[in-house]
Formats: structure tokens, sequence, C-alpha cells
């Protein structure tokens, strides 16, 4: 399947349009472009995937299972990471007079630290969400 | 009165600016989906931008810093809620909620639950989401405008903003504002990071000002010269340790004074109207629930229990609370297809997180240059007066200028993200979705809202955002984390936990305001109430929708399929296609169209 993975090259079997606007104008052609050589098995796969046989619906509830698996990981991962902050702050009352840079910790850890963090977490997910979709593409695109 | 004609041209700037890239981008915007949904061609910076644009509020732009003010870095816990709720609606909503294909927020309830009905219910909910946060975005324009130039009553803030939200609407809907809130992200965070860079380096350098109290010494601040403060709303003022007030002019505790006065540690009712003097090197006495002590304040989880309390239930309704808003979603509408949903909400990370750097250091700064905030606990100016009491001068006055236009842009750019969809879920859900039908219920749609902002009382404009974040949580999040995410979801399941978790925010927001106008006597649960509502409301549906598992609709497994597919699939099929038709497609294709048919009428005539 190369469909996905290289959606700026245009296909090179263009229909061109001014050429059969002018030798034909009653009808408009529809021009697609960048959804190669793969399309017409992935129509094919679509008409199985709808009609819902066992092994399609099997393979669809694994996607989705995959995909939640990954999301509530990553959310359990900030929820332990950055949710836990008030309850260390709360615990430990000498922890918030520590200092770095100069500046109080707790100012630190609340006021800039958690937004890199967030980003990677969102980088590290989305790729492993894309991956998923690549495995299930290339698993349904037989 | 130097800041008057700064502050004039910079918001008049802004002003202009967004009519113009209002009326560029809605140069070509003539169908409805344009108006809905910006016929899904947005990429995903552009996107991104947009997004962040609109969510930086005045909460965020000038909210934020001000309760820092008042309460210390607990508040902070607003910035990263709000981030994180983005990160979750990362990973939860954003793809599949594209590639469901809706249009408007109902219109993906009714895509999954195929019921007209909650349809209708979910239509009544987006409304009352979107005045629940457009009221304080109005207010708060009163309030801006109100600070900058002290002669403008607070209306003229709110219509002014009404005017040019409702003009930009008017003219292209979701085509023109979303050019016009990806400008006013950028607007936002130079207004915000330039000044913050300024006022740090010469905070640097010139050291506090003489006489400042240390943020990290014992005891409240003090004022470091002679401050004369005139309240504009009475307040409840806590004393700890005794001052002379040279000059006090007015009612406190309900008796005329005019002259001296000596206030020992105690509570004192000061009137609406009255002015205090202060000289320099006394404690500031503070609204009562301000945290008094400077080393209290620099100190996270200072309060206590309940405090802690307080930030987990804050964390709760902003984390789960963003997913569920309406506004916001309508803009992943307009992305081309579920991968790129998820890139612009990764976008909106890292421009969030940019942004809400500067917050915290502001309000810090304010700590110690504005004490006289604490005393009238309008600390919601904090930023905005901040560089004309650090820079005396003109200097001073073209860096306040500057907020002040940032604080605008957030106004603008938020109000006319709720205003497109609103006025989309109105026109498509109430009369016919035409483009003339958005217009109409633009106009319609806004007034509820305006006349509110004239009439009601302008508490802190946060308070407004955490109740619609509030209800969103406990209405919309279920139904798409549910939805997106579990095959067992029905539509009596969602309609009863829906309406159940918005009843009970609305109960809440009730009798908070009834409570603001009868002496304060809430609870915490009620300024906060995501904490119950949420769990209830999930509770709820997934209870319900188990007894009633037999109205599960018949293709579930079809619907399932088309939310998770990947894009190369094709499965994606957007319902305002399938309703409204292409429309027509941008002028070289709509010229090439309109060519055979003139040519036809022409072979007839001759004929």
């Amino acid at each position: 399947m190369t469909g996905d993975r290289t959606p700026e090259q245009p296909s090179t079997e263009l229909v061109p349009v001014e050429s059969a606007a002018v030798r034909k104008p009653q009808r408009r052609k529809k021009v697609v472009l960048a959804e190669s050589k793969g399309s017409r098995t992935v129509a094919h796969t679509m008409v199985e995937l709808e009609e819902q046989t066992s092994v399609d619906e099997h393979l669809v509830r694994s996607l989705v299972w995959a995909q939640f698996r990954t999301s509530f990981w990553m959310a359990v991962l900030l929820i332990v990471t950055i949710a836990s902050l008030p309850m260390l702050f709360y615990l430990f009352p000498g922890f918030g007079d520590l200092m770095v840079f100069g500046i109080r910790l707790p100012w630190v850890l609340l006021g800039a630290l958690p937004y890199p963090l967030l980003y990677g977490l969102g980088v590290w997910y989305v790729r492993r969400a894309e991956r998923h979709e690549r495995d299930f593409v290339s698993m349904v695109d037989r | 009165m130097g800041i008057n004609v700064w502050a004039c041209v910079s918001i008049a700037f802004i002003v202009l600016g967004t009519f113009y890239l209002g009326y560029y981008g809605s140069r070509t915007a003539n169908t409805t989906r344009d108006f809905l949904v910006a016929r899904r061609r947005v990429s995903a910076h552009q996107n991104a931008a947009a997004i962040a644009g609109e969510f930086l509020s005045a909460a965020s732009f000038i909210g934020i810093a001000g309760l820092v003010l008042k309460n210390g870095p607990d508040e902070l816990w607003y910035a990263i809620g709000f981030t994180s709720g983005y990160l979750a609606l990362l990973l939860f909503v954003a793809a599949p909620l594209r590639r469901s294909g809706a249009y408007t927020l109902p219109d993906f309830v009714e895509a999954r639950l195929g019921s007209r009905g909650l349809r209708g219910i979910a239509a009544v909910i987006t409304v009352a989401i979107g005045y629940i946060y457009l009221i304080p975005q109005l207010q708060g324009a009163g309030l801006t405008l109100n600070s900058v130039l002290p002669w403008a009553p607070d209306w003229l803030g709110i219509v002014v903003v009404t005017i040019v939200v409702v003009v930009n609407v008017l003219s292209g809907g979701m085509r023109a504002i979303t050019l016009v809130q990806a400008f006013q992200y950028w607007v936002k965070l130079f207004a915000i990071c330039v000044p913050a860079f300024v006022l740090c380096v010469v905070f640097a350098g010139s050291g506090a000002p003489a006489g400042s109290q240390s943020l990290s010494a014992d005891g409240s601040p003090v004022f470091t010269q002679d401050t004369t403060v005139t309240l504009d709303q009475s307040v409840k003022l806590r004393v700890e340790r005794a001052i002379w007030l040279p000059e006090v002019h007015g009612v406190v505790n309900g008796v005329r004074v005019d002259g001296k006065a000596y206030w020992g540690p105690s509570e004192q009712e000061v009137a609406a109207k009255t002015s205090l003097s202060f000289t320099a090197g006394t404690p500031v006495p503070m609204v009562a629930g301000a945290v008094q002590d400077n080393a209290d304040w620099l100190r996270p989880q200072s309060g206590g229990l309940p405090d802690l309390f307080n930030t987990y239930s804050l964390i709760f309704a902003t984390f789960l609370g963003i997913l569920g808003l309406p506004h916001v979603l309508a803009r992943f509408y307009t992305n081309p297809d579920g991968r790129s949903a998820r890139r612009t909400t990764l976008h909106v990370l890292l421009l969030l997180g940019t942004f809400y750097l500067f917050p915290g250091l502001l309000a810090a700064l304010s700590r110690i240059y504005e004490p006289q905030l604490l005393v009238t606990g309008k600390t919601d100016a904090a930023v905005l007066l901040l560089p004309s009491a650090m820079i005396p001068g003109v200097f001073g006055q073209v860096l306040g200028a500057i907020i002040a236009a940032g604080a605008f842009a957030a106004f603008m750019s938020t109000s006319s993200g709720l205003l497109v969809s609103l006025a989309g879920v109105v026109s498509t859900d109430v009369s016919r979705g035409r483009v003339r039908d958005f217009r109409w219920s633009t106009v319609f749609v806004v007034l509820a809202p305006l006349l509110a902002a004239l009439l009601l009382r302008s508490s802190d404009v946060s308070l407004g955002v955490g109740m619609a974040l509030a209800m969103a949580a406990s209405t919309f999040c279920p139904v798409l984390m549910l939805g997106i995410w579990w095959r067992g979801l029905t539509w009596v399941g969602a309609g009863v936990g829906m309406v159940l978790g918005g009843s009970m925010v609305a109960v809440a927001l009730i009798g908070n305001i009834v409570s603001g106008y009868t002496g304060n006597w809430a609870p915490a649960v009620l300024q906060q109430p995501a904490l119950i509502t949420v769990p209830v409301a999930f509770l709820t549906m997934i209870i319900v929708s188990k007894a009633t598992s037999r109205r599960r609709p018949e293709d579930v497994n079809r619907i399932m399929l088309r939310l998770h597919a990947p894009d190369p699939l094709g499965f994606t099929r957007d319902r305002d296609v399938l309703r409204f038709g292409e429309g027509q497609t941008d002028g070289r294709h709509r010229r090439l169209a309109i060519r055979p048919r003139l040519r036809s009428r022409r072979s007839s005539s001759s004929a």
C-alpha cells in the first residue's frame, strides 16, 4: 500500500482537463489527485469492510481497541506525571521552598515544565496512532 | 491622557485588521459549506493557529494573571488544565470526530446515535454552553476598554466587540473567521510576550521598587508610595495588621467616614465609591479570599485540604471540559481529514504552551508593582495596568496599549468562534441551513447574550468560563467519549445523561448567581460542580444504555468503522455535502461550470 504514504506526489495518470474540455465539452470528468494505484483495491476492501464479514468486523474491533489502549495509557501517563503535582506539594510543603535558577521550583514546575511534556506526549501519541492505522491499512489491503 | 491615544490607536488597529481579514477571507464564501465548515479545506497549521486564537479568551489573557496575583501559583492549573484538555482532545476525540463527517456537534450526535430528538437536545445544550461562555467575553471587553480609557462606559466595549464580530460572521461565517482567528493568535502572543520580555528586563535592571516587600518575605505586600484607591464596587477587606489611613471618604461598615481612620486587625465592609488613602509602607489590606502573606502566596497548596480539593476539581473540569466545547470542536470539522485533525491538535499544544509561559510571570510582577489592585479586587486589570505602573512615561503607555490590543483580540476571536458555532447550530437545526438562514441566525443568536452582558453584574471573568467547561464536561464529553469508543451507547442513555448532567450544572450556576446577590453562601461544590456532575453523567449514560440496549443503532459497526478507519480507505462521508450539496467550488471551476450552460443556452436560442 503506497497510496497513504506519498500523497504529495500527484499521479502521472491525470486526465488532462483542458484537452478533454476542448474535445468533449458535454461531460465533465472527475479529476482525483493523489489517489494512485491503490484506489481500486481500496474500493474493493471498502465493500468487504462495509459488508462486515466476521473477519473484517474483528479487524475493525481490534483497531478500535488498539487505538483506545494507546489513548488510555497516554492519559494515565499524563495523570501520573502532572496531576500528581498538587498532592506532592500538599504532602511535602518543604518541596515548595527549593530554588532552581533563582526561581522557586513550584513556579518552574507549574509555569513552564508541563508544556514541553504535554507536547512530547502528543507527538508520541500521534506517531503510535498513525502506526496503528498503517498496520490496519496494510492488513485489510490484501 | 497619553495612554488614551496609544490605546485608542492600537485597539482601532486591531478592529480594522479584523475587519479587513474578515472581508479578505470571505471573498469567495457563498455556500452553506463555506459558512459552516470553511469548505473543509483549512490546513493543519492554520487551523491550529485559529483554534489557539479562538481558545485564548479573556480568561487566559487577563484572567489567569489576575487570579495568580490574588491566589498564588495554584491558579496556574487553569493554564495547565486547558492545555492538557487539548491533549485529551487529541487522544480521544480529534480524528474520529472529523471522520464522522459531521458539521456541528448536534449533527455528530445524530450521525452516531440516529435520533432527531436527541439532536434537538444537543442543539439546546450547545446554545446554553455558548451563551454561558459568550457573556463573560463581552463583559470582559467592556472592562478592558474601561481600564485603558477611563471615560469609556462599560457598554461601549461590549457594543464595539459585538458589532465587529457580527459583521465578520455575517460576511463569511467560518471562512471569514478562520483567517481572523489565526491572525489574532499571533497578535495575542505578540501582545503578551513583548511586554513580558521588556518588563522582565526592566525588573532585572532596576530591581524591585524601593520599600517593596520581597515576594518571599512573611507579611503582605506594602504600598511603595502614597496611594489613593477609589472603589467601584463594595468590597470586604481583611486587615491583618493595624493600619492608619490618613484620609477616607465614603461609607465603611455602614457608617459615613470623612477623615482619618484607624483599622485594627478586622474585616471592613467598604461601600462602593469610597476613596481610601494609604501612606507608603502601609501593608495592603486585601479583599477577603485573597492570599495575604507573600510567603504563603509564593508556595503552592498553602491552603490545606480544601485547596487541594479545589485544585483537583479544576484539573478535572478543564481536562474533560475542553473536549466538549462546541465552538472548539466546530473548528475541527474544517480540516480535510482525520489525520490533519490530529496534526492540528498537536500544533495547538505547541501554540498554547508557548502562550501560557507568560501569564504567571506577569502576575508575579503585578504582585510587586500593583498592590492596590488587591484592595479593589479588580485583579483582572493587572496585566493591562502593569506596564504603566512599572515604566512611567510614553514607553510604558505604548506597552500598555499593546496589551490592551491583545486583550481586545482575545474577546473578538473567542466571540466570533462562539457566534459561528451557535449560528451554525441554529441555522441547521431550526431553519433549513441556507446561507440566508445562517445570516439571520447570527443576528438572532447574538441578541440574548448582548442583553445579558449589558444587564448582568460582571464577576470574575474566569467564573463564566469555568461554568461553561463544567457544562461541556458533563454533557458532550461523555457523549463523545462513549460514542466514539463504546458500541453500547444508545440515544436514550445519551439523552438522559446529557439532560441530567446539564441541568445539575445549570442549578449550580443559578445557585452561584443567586448567592452572589444574597451574601455569598454558596459552598465550593457549587462553584466547581464538575467533580460530581461528570461522573454522574457518565454513569447515567452507561446504565441507561445498558438497560435500553435494544435501541442501539443497527448499523453501529459501520459507524464505528467510519469513525476509526484510516483516511486513505475513504470511508468519511461529509454529511454537509450529503445535505447541502457540494455547492459551487472555487472561482476557476465555477467559470468552467458556467461555460457549458452558456453554450447550451446560445445553441438553444439560435435553434
